[in-house]
């Protein structure tokens, strides 16, 4: 195996909604550069909470709190500034979310804008082209860059979605479960592009789909009522699953 | 179950949708008798110098009408004098009510907010009348003398509610998704609220200034104590001004001018209808 760097850690991270009930439980986990690394669980495990918790987007709701660290290449995510965390943490949503009232070009470009970081013609035009050239829609929209986002189909919409979080050139790219509202064709596509962006950039995805988890990731996490229960290469955690919670979930005992 | 229970659940439905039908019907019938009544009595009045020309004096009306003439002039002073308080009401209500709005939307779980939210609905119940006669304290005695601004401020209070309102509610059901998204970028609220939620929430925020004017187009207590009236074309902010609505009750109470009324009359339906149908037109496009 080649050398591991560490880009995200998770040390005893907690989330909580109400005084009572954790969501997330003392996570603790390490994720390596330039992977794919799935997070699988049942409905209401907290992988979604957990994920959310990396780029800050409980800050949002007050009676949310998140404990412990993360450390986001050595550095406290959840002491820094929240628009700088989400500037180096991009994120895709279940449900593909371009910027209704923006075109296909101003999508693309809507990081820099809602930065307030102005770009010439020129920057503008070659971060276009690289965006939706690297998430392979560039053949298919080029000619209609003017035309709203929320015409494309679906998966259309959400490769644009990728390509918005790709052109901050984020350290890491965070998905909750992106190919869930996505028909198979399409999903294929996303997997896909995914394999293919690791290259670039650390990707962290919430998934829904086993499968799935089994064909992009190459760590796995599987996680229940809140606690991360085991993490490790993907072809372990499913040829050789150590707890009987993650055999059971393998197997569709359970979740 | 029996044919005849089937049978006669079946009646019983289609008993429930003739009364339905009828009730509606019944309601729409004044509606639609007003509309009526207004566009034959003011249908003949209407012709370019109605619009173009203002009030006659009463003499020279009674001098027409004893002639047997049609009587000359029109509202061309109150249509000047609703567009000049209108506009300077629109200006100063629709950026405090965007932002008034924008504020209960984000922070509805605040203290601050609930008040200010019950306010709100207390200013949208408050009638009228008593609108005009504060602003008349407020604004018309500091002044010392009646005015279009005065008007214009009493209109801007009655139209705050409305613009609060739809605000808070359009930008309540815009996705979470999107709000999420735009900070999940890096942009800080203030942008996200303005570069993504606020353009998405353009179209049912535009319609409640339609119909903010709409509902304030035909007001004419709070311009009794503001703007008084005028009976030549002025274009002055502060001196008393003419509006439709005041125009018809001056018809209303000068025997010579009565048949005015309901040219005047017609006039204000008939924007209010286009309001409502451009605010409905917008509606309709915005939620596809």
């Amino acid at each position: 195996m080649e050398s591991v760097t560490p880009i995200l850690e998770f040390k005893k991270t907690c989330v909580s909604y109400t005084k009572q009930t954790m969501a997330v439980k003392y996570v603790s986990a390490t994720i390596e550069k330039n992977t794919i690394t799935a997070i699988m669980g049942p409905s209401g495990c907290g992988k979604s909470t957990l994920l959310r918790a990396v780029n800050l987007m409980h800050n949002l709701y007050p009676n949310i709190r998140v404990d412990g660290e993360i450390l986001l290449n050595g550095e406290n995510i959840l002491t820094m500034q929240a628009i700088d965390v989400r500037r180096r943490v991009g994120m895709v949503f279940q449900r593909p979310a371009p910027f209704p009232t923006m075109s296909i070009y101003d999508n693309v470009l809507s990081g820099f804008t809602l930065n307030g970081i102005k770009l010439s013609k020129a920057e503008k035009d070659a971060t276009i082209e690289h965006c939706l050239k690297s998430v392979a829609l560039w053949d298919e929209v080029k000619d209609v860059l003017n035309k709203k986002g929320t015409f494309l189909s679906g998966g259309q919409q959400q490769r644009l979605c990728i390509a918005r979080a790709l052109a901050m050139k984020p350290d890491v790219l965070l998905m909750d479960e992106p190919t869930s509202a996505l028909d198979p064709i399409a999903t294929k596509h996303i997997e896909e592009l995914l394999l293919e962006l690791q290259k670039e950039v650390t990707i962290l995805i919430v998934t829904h789909n086993m499968g799935q988890a089994k064909r992009i990731s190459s760590k796995s996490m599987f996680m229940y009522l809140g606690e991360l229960v085991e993490y490790s290469d993907t072809e372990t955690l499913f040829s050789n699953p150590v707890d009987e919670r993650t055999k059971a979930y393998l197997t569709g005992k359970m979740g | 179950m029996s044919t005849l229970k089937i049978k006669n659940r079946l009646y019983r439905d289609k008993l429930m949708l003739w009364i339905v039908c009828i009730l509606a019907a019944l309601s729409v019938g004044p509606l639609l008798a007003i509309l009526g009544e207004v566009l034959l009595r003011g249908y003949d009045q209407l012709s370019w110098s109605f619009f173009t020309e203002p009030t006659p004096t009463a003499y020279k009306a009674m001098k027409a009408i004893e002639a047997g003439e049609r009587i000359p002039g029109g509202i061309a002073n109150g249509i000047v004098g609703t567009m000049i308080m209108l506009g300077m009401a629109i200006v100063i209500a629709v950026p405090a009510g965007i932002l008034c709005g924008t504020f209960l939307a984000e922070h509805s779980n605040s203290r601050f907010a609930q008040i200010v939210s019950y306010l709100t609905d207390l200013l949208q119940g408050t009638p009228s009348v008593i609108i005009g006669i504060i602003t008349y304290i407020w604004v018309v005695v500091p002044m010392k003398g009646y005015s279009a601004f005065a008007g214009s401020v009493a209109l801007c209070i009655m139209m705050l509610p409305l613009i609060i309102r739809s605000t808070e509610e359009t930008l309540k059901i815009i996705p979470a998704s999107l709000k999420e998204a735009g900070l999940a970028l890096g942009g800080n609220k203030a942008r996200v609220m303005l570069k993504v939620q606020l353009p998405a929430a353009f179209g049912g925020i535009f319609t409640g200034i339609l119909l903010a004017i709409s509902r304030v187009i035909g007001e004419t207590a709070p311009l009794m104590f503001t703007a008084l009236g005028c009976s030549h074309i002025r274009f002055s902010v502060d001196k008393p001004i003419s509006a439709v609505p005041l125009l018809i009750w001056e018809f209303f109470n000068d025997p010579n001018l009565q048949e005015l009324i309901w040219g005047a009359s017609l006039f204000l339906l008939l924007f209010v209808l286009t309001l409502n149908l451009i605010a409905k037109y917008l509606a309709k496009k915005w939620n596809q």
